[in-house]
């Protein structure tokens, strides 16, 4: 992948993450949330992880981003009034967020394979989802049956709790 | 050329952001999309990692691969049960606003 390319996505994914949490309402932070789950998509595959790329759209850009949506549409929510803003909360949260921002480019700052390019690939990864489904059915066989419990789990759990109670 | 180090820089913004979005915000949907955001930044570091190691054969390690898999399967089950439980809260509550939830502070 050319390195505009990555900027042009890389630049778009931070924006649009930014814009989820700078909307007031609701319906346009879920809609930048799938911009920008479909830029971080695309650096996936710049990656040459095609089957993760494909299912980020799938399953984010999909599944998630409607079961967001539903729910804000079945609870009618409004964009949310100005309040008198906790400048304290504020001040503490965006302290933080920027202290961990700061020490996690100190850390890829003294890490030397940051600065190194990426080696090149021997062949083109177009099957990788038979790499990673003889991984998963393999060595990760335990825990794929595990999260499919979690999964069973999840439904049941969500089935209960979104049930009306009777009178 | 574009290093390894670019695409965690990328991660480690998406991560603050996400960060940010949990503690600034303080409407219960909008942080669960926050949660999104962070769970998302980690995936972007592992499959940047397992592009960069490459193995004897010349394909990337696939186990980080499999795990982001993994991740992206306990986010969605998260989200489900998240939305969930904020509907129960609403018929509760008829409030998504963290500042109204105060049942348990000290």
């Amino acid at each position: 992948m050319p390195p505009f390319l990555f900027w042009i996505f890389a630049v778009l994914t931070v924006i649009f993450g930014a814009a989820v949490v700078l909307n007031r309402n609701p319906v346009a932070s879920a809609l930048s949330l799938v911009v920008s789950f479909l830029g971080l998509s695309a650096l996936f595959m710049s990656l040459d992880a095609f089957f993760v790329g494909i299912i980020q759209v799938l399953v984010y850009a999909g599944a998630v981003m409607v079961l967001f949506l539903f729910i804000i549409m079945l609870l009618d929510i409004r964009a949310e009034e100005r309040r008198r803003i906790n400048w304290l909360a504020a001040v503490g949260g965006i302290g933080v967020a920027v202290i961990l921002l700061i020490q996690i480019c100190v850390v890829v700052g003294h890490f030397k394979d940051a600065r190194q390019t990426f080696p090149q690939l021997a062949r083109s990864t177009t099957d990788d989802v038979w790499n990673i489904g003889r991984l998963l059915f393999t060595n990760y066989n335990l825990p794929f049956q595990i999260i499919g419990v979690l999964v069973l789990v999840a439904t049941i759990g969500v089935v209960f709790l979104s049930r009306r109670e009777p009178r | 050329m574009i290093t390894l180090g670019d695409y965690l820089v990328v991660s480690a913004i998406l991560f603050t952001i996400g960060l940010a979005g949990v503690m600034l915000r303080r409407n219960l949907i909008v942080i669960l999309m926050s949660l999104e955001l962070m769970l998302n930044a980690a995936n972007l570091s592992l499959v940047a990692f397992s592009r960069f190691r490459v193995e004897a054969n010349g394909v990337p390690d696939y186990n980080a691969q499999v795990f982001v898999f993994f991740v992206i399967t306990v986010a969605a089950a998260e989200v489900a049960v998240g939305l969930a439980l904020l509907v129960a809260l609403y018929r509760a509550r008829q409030t998504t606003d963290v500042g109204d939830i105060t049942s348990l502070k000290f």
